[in-house]
């Protein structure tokens, strides 16, 4: 986009929502449907654009990667090897599997065309003339969603040869996952789809350099692919004043466990983590105080009921000590066990490690069988330690964030929520009601 | 008999192998839609894949054991997955897995004698704002309660009944 356009751009903000706008119980499954909205014209926008220029625009609007890393999507774009002759290829990580994130199955079941308009505007960009959309296995029926959303898109001239007569080609396909959270880290995905177990692989080189068959590869999170049409929309600028400096553009905040209103809410990037949880999702059952709330996917470390005035982005949630991750929140209420709910926690990094690095298939085996001695009664002094330790050992000595991910909720529950830790193995029991 | 791909099957295979590069990349969705079509994934379905694929059995193997959907033993035919993880665990998956392993009889990982029914724990299913939820065979059932399940259960039983050549062990592909 020009400057001048930008100059002459309207004064008054547009208006939400951006991401969510099925009504609940609608679904936006016809193409029709969705043209006569006003879709497609960020893709007609776009590919009227130098490539690089899209991705400019998309750098400018400070659109970070909603899979949890936060990473920029135009600068990742930007990675890609000016020289490579090998062809390029975007790959979409629709493998959602995060506990309590349940967020792209929006896009995946009921509001695809935005996915696909992001996947088609980032594929011309990074000069990618075929995408894959990994979407995990258990997902049958939104595959099958997403696959006639392409078939429209094909019959329509918006996909294959010649893209709407601009010269540009494309094919989207679907490739199926088949249970294995490991394969949401991008370079396990790619390892996947080339038909191999999902072992994440050492970087460098990165996928930008070497990726999908060798050849350079762009990965990104479905939620940031539906972002992407909003940019073009609205522009960079606008996108960026929809969230907060340096991390732009709406989000969506997944929240479960003790509210009322347990669900999807689309707010501003930096929306404060208090007003998500009591006026969005109603507050907790029963008005009951909390104990404890899972911020960003059950790998980000809990806070506790004094520490949720926190603004949800990026940068404030790790100034918070925790991280942003795909923004699901779980909150837990006083009368929860902390130790029952690691426990869940730590039995699916143990059941979900890939096995490749010691520290991570050793130490989550750890976890788990330490975290459940303690909650069934059989604690010994000094566990507390223990479990400190070694999760200190496998945090930073792993190929991949699975590592990290099982490290950080022990370290944050042990140490917020100790005594109880102590009380578990000083009493020889479980002294939570449901134990 | 040795097995085969379904027409359809064996049509949506050639169109799998036009999609990559590498026939290799076509394996993980061969292997779905062996999965699929022959209820598991036996020796002898690896080994057709295998062959399909002209890619060595053990190549097949060391992939397909890693996925836990890529099942290597027999399934009811309404195959049972109750997510235990965090968010369903918060709102009762526990109960309903004690309900579900005392009304079928059977524990996670058994199949019920007649062959209807299986029972798996299972991790995170990204249906945590509806939680509890169970997955039967391709369909999410979410807010899931005890009394939800007993008409679940016995509108299952209900269509097995019904149905003409009902075929035990089949994941669900009838």
């Amino acid at each position: 986009m020009s400057e001048n356009a930008d100059r002459s751009a309207p004064p008054t903000p547009p208006t939400g929502p951006f991401l969510l706008r099925c009504r609940p119980g609608e679904a936006i499954l016809r193409l029709d449907d969705h043209l006569t909205r006003g879709g497609f014209e960020p893709v007609r926008k776009a590919l009227a654009m130098d490539p690089d220029a899209v991705t400019d625009e998309v750098k400018r609007a400070s659109l970070r990667g909603r899979g949890g890393a936060g990473f920029p999507a135009g600068v990742k774009w930007g990675f890609l090897p000016k020289d490579n002759p090998k062809p390029r290829y975007l790959v979409v990580n629709a493998d959602e599997g995060e506990p309590g994130t349940f967020k792209d199955r929006y896009f995946l079941e009921r509001d695809p065309f935005p996915l696909l308009e992001g996947v088609i505007i980032a594929s011309y960009a990074i000069r990618a003339n075929v995408s894959y959309i990994y979407i995990r296995g258990e997902f049958v029926k939104q595959i099958r969603v997403v696959e006639d959303a392409i078939r429209q898109l094909y019959d329509r001239g918006f996909l294959g040869r010649n893209v709407l007569g601009t010269g540009y080609s494309l094919d989207v396909y679907v490739h199926p996952g088949a249970g294995a959270y490991v394969c949401g880290e991008e370079s396990a995905l790619l390892e996947s789809i080339e038909g191999k177990p999902g072992r994440p692989r050492n970087r460098p080189p990165f996928p930008a350099q070497v990726g999908l068959f060798g050849c350079p590869t762009i990965i990104n999170n479905v939620e940031t692919m539906a972002c992407v049409p909003l940019v073009l929309r609205h522009g960079a600028d606008a996108f960026l004043k929809m969230g907060v400096p340096g991390d732009g553009g709406p989000k969506i905040y997944c929240v479960s466990g003790h509210v009322k209103r347990p669900g999807l809410y689309e707010a501003p990037m930096g929306t404060n983590l208090k007003r998500i949880i009591f006026e969005f999702a109603g507050g907790t059952l029963d008005d009951r105080p909390i104990l404890g709330v899972i911020p960003g996917g059950s790998s980000t470390p809990v806070l506790t009921a004094d520490e949720l005035d926190v603004a949800m982005d990026f940068n404030s949630m790790r100034a918070k000590g925790s991280m942003l991750g795909s923004a699901a929140t779980v909150v837990f209420t006083e009368g929860t066990c902390p130790v029952a709910v690691l426990l869940r926690i730590s039995r699916f990094y143990a059941h979900e490690s890939c096995g490749q690095c010691t520290p991570c298939r050793e130490g989550t085996g750890w976890l788990e069988r330490v975290v459940e001695s303690i909650e069934h009664g059989n604690g010994r002094p000094g566990d507390c330690d223990l479990l400190l330790s070694a999760a200190g050992q496998i945090q930073g000595n792993t190929i991949c964030a699975l590592g990290d991910a099982a490290a950080m909720p022990v370290q944050s529950f042990v140490t917020k929520f100790r005594a109880d830790f102590e009380r578990h193995i000083a009493e020889g029991r479980c002294p939570h009601a449901h134990g | 008999m040795a097995l085969r791909f379904s027409p359809d099957n064996e049509a949506r295979f050639q169109a799998l192998l036009a999609r990559y590069p590498d026939r290799r990349a076509a394996l993980i969705p061969t292997l779905v839609l062996a999965n699929r079509e022959f209820g598991y994934l036996s020796r002898e379905a690896m080994e057709y894949v295998a062959s399909r694929l002209e890619l060595p059995e053990s190549y097949v193997l060391n992939t397909a054991t890693f996925y836990t959907l890529l099942r290597k033993h027999p399934v009811g035919r309404f195959h049972i997955q109750v997510c235990m993880n965090v968010s369903c665990y918060l709102r009762g998956a526990d109960h309903l897995a004690d309900h579900l392993k005392r009304v079928l009889g059977i524990g996670f990982g058994e199949v019920t004698p007649d062959g209807l029914f299986s029972l798996e724990g299972v991790q995170c299913l990204a249906s945590c704002g509806t939680a509890p939820v169970i997955q039967v065979n391709d369909d999410y059932h979410e807010d899931m309660t005890v009394e939800k399940v007993d008409c679940l259960l016995e509108s299952l039983r209900r269509q097995a009944s019904q149905a003409d050549g009902a075929r035990p062990g089949t994941g669900g592909v009838p």
